[in-house]
């Protein structure tokens, strides 16, 4: 019955509402440990877009969040749930670093796509894999990707302890990048044009992604195979029956997915570490799913979810600044509530909110003599 | 409207709207207890709206459904289970793996024990049997019953939760000849013992052999509410369509050509090892359309998916214009000789449920130069050339940009017959052409198919409607078990001939 619901009651009401639930919820959470939710809130909203820097941060975990966000949403157009983002994205940091590490003084314009070319590569490299047995052996994606993020970690740190590791260097991760590849931030720009903008990790990156995300709702709703491979997610048979390869197709969107998530190797790696460190990822590949899921899918949707979690990130860490009672664990709750919310829970609101929504059309159409 | 007891059921001025579409439009007329009333309409008629209004699955906006007399709120399915309302799906809710009683006990087990449900369930069901004539094996597993004794569980179910009503939905669609025949005996029995059935179709023959009543819709509203006594299938035909319907044209002789496309010594196994299909040869030619006629499921479904590409072959040759087609990825070279296929099951072959209707418009075309440039699918174009074959083959409604799956069956069936037709295809194979499907769109798709033949498309059609085999086929095969046990030309053809053929009485046409 979704049809009876308008798309801004459905794309725009419905989330909001669940947003409210999750802050209703967390701030029962804060009243118990003794702080006032409402002070609370207004840290978190003043610390995640009260200033440039901070809106800076914000956009730069946003970053992060819309290539896992995408990672899961171009494969579940085939009827696939990617969960490998985060060792997709380890691959992909390990693209960009040969890329950089190897392009030392050469000009940036010309890095940079050798640079996105690595991470894409090498997310859709380590996508591949579980696509192939999924489409060859039936092997289940949701199993092989989540042990492929196991093995990447392995892998990564096999290399940055045994292989790639700094000379001396006690630390799991490579020595610093030639600073020629360093991606321009956002404060840098900001100087250039007379704004004062205090320091924050956000870089040309952020650009990338909505670019990104652009071009993916394009390929979705408008190239071929994006048609192919929304057949092959909505009706495999009637698939088949179009001549269309399913299992290539399958195989197409997976990759393309592990291809978005190598691309949070650009961000971090990049943009802002600037050289490879064990772990750099921290969890965005599994945001990524909490992120899709909010966004429907949709990549403007997922650009939006992006950056609510990016603002939780930031706000939930001036509150662990500003309140010593908010520790790390607090904040992984309120996250915590906002994924429960609007990911897992996010068709409980739809029947209440579609019947009152018939009942006041309804109500409104008896008022207006027809 | 019977005088003196309160008609079982009453539909008072009910209206429902989806959107836009007004489904219902004051609906009003009533159904006397211990009858079998009949509602006919074409697709899109607002027939399944108002049983699932009655059924509990919408609200009407509008009106009033009183039951014996007495206002009832249906708010959900519980609540027309309680007022005795039982309901027999065009689509079986079973769960296969279980078996009859298990289905019988399902949602009333009664307690943390499986086995008291059972055993109250198994004296029941043997009750019921006995009063209504249901033969069904009560521990045999759904999967392996054939549909017509599913179609019994159903109504054993309905009966066992206490229905007074029952509501059949396009029962016959599934069923052989002589299953119709066995249900309609269920069903006559079911009102001897005074239960209320509501029989939806648009088989006009069923509402006259069966129905004491039968009340017509067209376009949400109801255009007709007579004592089935009173009334023929013209009659009612030109009120269900508004019109009167076409005379047959004259059959377009054949002229003799070589085939097009040939198979030679075709043989399917299927997934569990079962030869379907037994060593089939066959000749399609220009200008002729080959009916395949036959009880479902004796391999005729088979056949047809194996021509189009969509089965594998476990033996045999196909050839075109005499040149041998090979049997890897022959779906899409075939598609690009100039093969057409309007698919058996649409919803699950056909079309693709939340692609816009511009978009299923060109399945298994939309790499064709026309409809891409590049990577990028000419949407424009396409929406542009959906919009000229909705007016020109009458989809409704004119809406290029709906979801496929918001168009009635029989709007979703042209829109597919569309897409393979307007191609000019030299090859078109039919399956099922006008299964679920209302009659003014059956009398449009017979009269593109006999065009096609004219302008020299070779035509297969597969179909269990012996009607529908009769009225288009030039030469008529029988298939029975997977072997073509009878090869007619029409003109010695009949249904009584093709009737015994197809119950495998072998020489009967001779």
């Amino acid at each position: 019955m979704q049809r009876d619901l308008p798309p801004l009651v459905d794309y725009g009401l419905i989330p909001l509402l669940n947003l409210l639930l999750a802050f209703l919820v967390g701030a029962i959470v804060l009243g118990l440990i003794g702080v006032s939710p409402l002070d609370a809130l207004g840290t978190l909203f003043q610390g995640a877009f009260g200033s440039l820097d901070g809106a800076g941060y914000t956009l730069y975990y946003a970053t992060t969040f819309i290539f896992t966000g995408l990672a899961v949403a171009i494969p579940y157009q085939a009827g696939l749930f990617n969960i490998g983002g985060e060792g997709q994205a380890m691959l992909g940091g390990l693209g960009v670093t040969l890329v950089c590490q190897s392009l030392g003084g050469v000009s940036l314009w010309l890095v940079l796509p050798l640079a996105i070319l690595a991470a894409m590569v090498g997310g859709a490299a380590w996508a591949a894999v579980p696509a192939i047995l999924q489409v060859k052996r039936g092997s289940h994606i949701v199993i092989t990707t989540i042990m492929f993020n196991f093995l990447a970690s392995a892998v990564m740190t096999y290399l940055l302890i045994d292989r790639l590791r700094a000379p001396g260097d006690p630390s799991p991760e490579t020595a610093a990048f030639p600073a020629s590849t360093a991606l321009p931030y956002a404060h840098e720009w900001a100087a250039k044009l007379g704004i004062a903008m205090e320091e924050s990790p956000l870089n040309l990156s952020f650009l990338v992604a909505l670019v990104l995300a652009v071009l993916v709702w394009l390929f979705i709703r408008r190239s071929l195979w994006g048609y192919e491979i929304r057949a092959t997610g909505y009706n495999p048979s009637a698939a088949t029956y179009a001549a269309i390869p399913v299992g290539r197709v399958t195989v197409l969107a997976v990759c393309l997915g592990g291809a978005c998530a190598g691309l949070v190797g650009i961000n971090e790696v990049m943009g802002v570490l600037h050289r490879l460190v064990l772990g750099f990822t921290g969890g965005a590949g599994i945001v990524g799913i909490a992120v899709a899921l909010m966004g429907r899918n949709h990549p403007f949707g997922i650009v939006l979810a992006a950056i609510l979690f990016g603002a939780l990130y930031q706000g939930g860490a001036e509150l662990a600044f500003d309140y010593p009672q908010v520790t790390r664990d607090i904040i992984v709750v309120m996250d915590g509530l906002v994924i429960l919310f609007c990911g897992a829970l996010e068709n409980m609101l739809r029947v209440p909110v579609t019947r009152a929504w018939q009942r006041w059309r309804l109500t409104s159409a008896i008022r207006r003599p027809a | 409207m019977s005088d003196g007891a309160a008609p079982a059921i009453a539909f008072d001025r009910i209206t429902k709207r989806f959107g836009a579409v007004l489904a219902n439009r004051s609906v009003s007329f009533a159904i006397a207890a211990g009858t079998i009333h009949g509602i006919i309409g074409e697709n899109g008629a607002g027939k399944s709206t108002l049983m699932s209004i009655l059924y509990g699955f919408y609200q009407a906006d509008a009106g009033e459904i009183r039951l014996a007399g007495q206002p009832a709120r249906i708010g959900n399915t519980a609540d027309a289970i309680r007022l005795g309302i039982g309901m027999v799906h065009q689509h079986f809710v079973l769960v296969e793996p279980f078996t009859v009683l298990e289905n019988l006990a399902l949602g009333r087990e009664g307690g943390l024990m499986l086995q008291p449900g059972i055993d109250r369930a198994r004296a029941a069901a043997r009750q019921i049997e006995a009063a209504y004539g249901l033969a069904v094996d009560l521990d045999a597993k759904v999967e392996d019953l054939p549909v017509g004794a599913r179609q019994r569980v159903e109504i054993l179910k309905a009966l066992y939760r206490g229905a007074r009503i029952l509501i059949l939905d396009e029962p016959t669609g599934v069923l052989t000849p002589d299953e119709v025949l066995q249900l309609f005996q269920i069903l006559r029995r079911l009102k001897s013992e005074g239960k209320t059935v509501l029989l939806i179709t648009h088989k006009l023959k069923e509402i006259m052999a069966v129905t004491d009543r039968v009340t017509v819709m067209r376009a949400g509203a109801v255009v007709g509410d007579v004592a089935t006594a009173d009334t023929n299938e013209a009659d009612l035909a030109e009120r269900m369509v508004g019109r009167k319907l076409a005379i047959l044209p004259e059959r377009v002789p054949v002229v003799p050509a070589e085939p097009i496309l040939r198979a030679q010594g075709v043989r399917i196994v299927d997934a569990g090892g079962v030869e379907r299909v037994k060593s089939i040869d066959l000749d399609l030619r220009p200008g002729e359309i080959v009916g395949i006629a036959g009880v479902s499921g004796n391999g005729q479904s088979e056949l047809l998916a194996a021509l189009a590409g969509l089965l594998p072959l476990a033996g045999g040759t196909l050839s075109w214009n005499g040149a041998p087609v090979p049997v890897e990825g022959r779906a899409k070279i075939l598609r690009h000789l100039g093969l057409g296929h309007i698919p058996e099951d649409r919803h699950k072959n056909g079309m693709v449920g939340p692609f816009e209707a511009w978009e299923t418009s060109v399945l298994g075309y939309h790499r064709d130069a026309g409809h891409a440039r590049g990577v990028w699918l000419r949407s424009r174009v396409i929406r542009a050339l959906t919009a000229r074959r909705m007016v020109e083959y009458d989809v409704r409604p004119r809406d290029a940009r709906l979801r496929t799956s918001a168009f009635s069956g029989g709007n979703q069936q042209k829109l597919i017959c569309a897409r393979e037709m307007a191609r000019g295809p030299k090859v078109l194979l039919v399956g099922q052409p006008t299964r679920g499907v209302d009659v003014g769109a059956i009398e449009q798709i017979h009269a593109r198919l006999r065009a096609l033949k004219a302008a020299g498309t070779a035509i297969l059609l597969v179909s269990v409607e012996l009607d529908e085999i009769l009225a288009l086929s030039d030469r008529i095969l029988v298939m029975v078990d997977g072997r073509v046990t009878g090869a007619l030309d029409r003109s010695e053809a009949s249904e009584r001939a093709l009737g015994l053929l197809m119950a495998g009485v072998q020489g009967a046409a001779a």
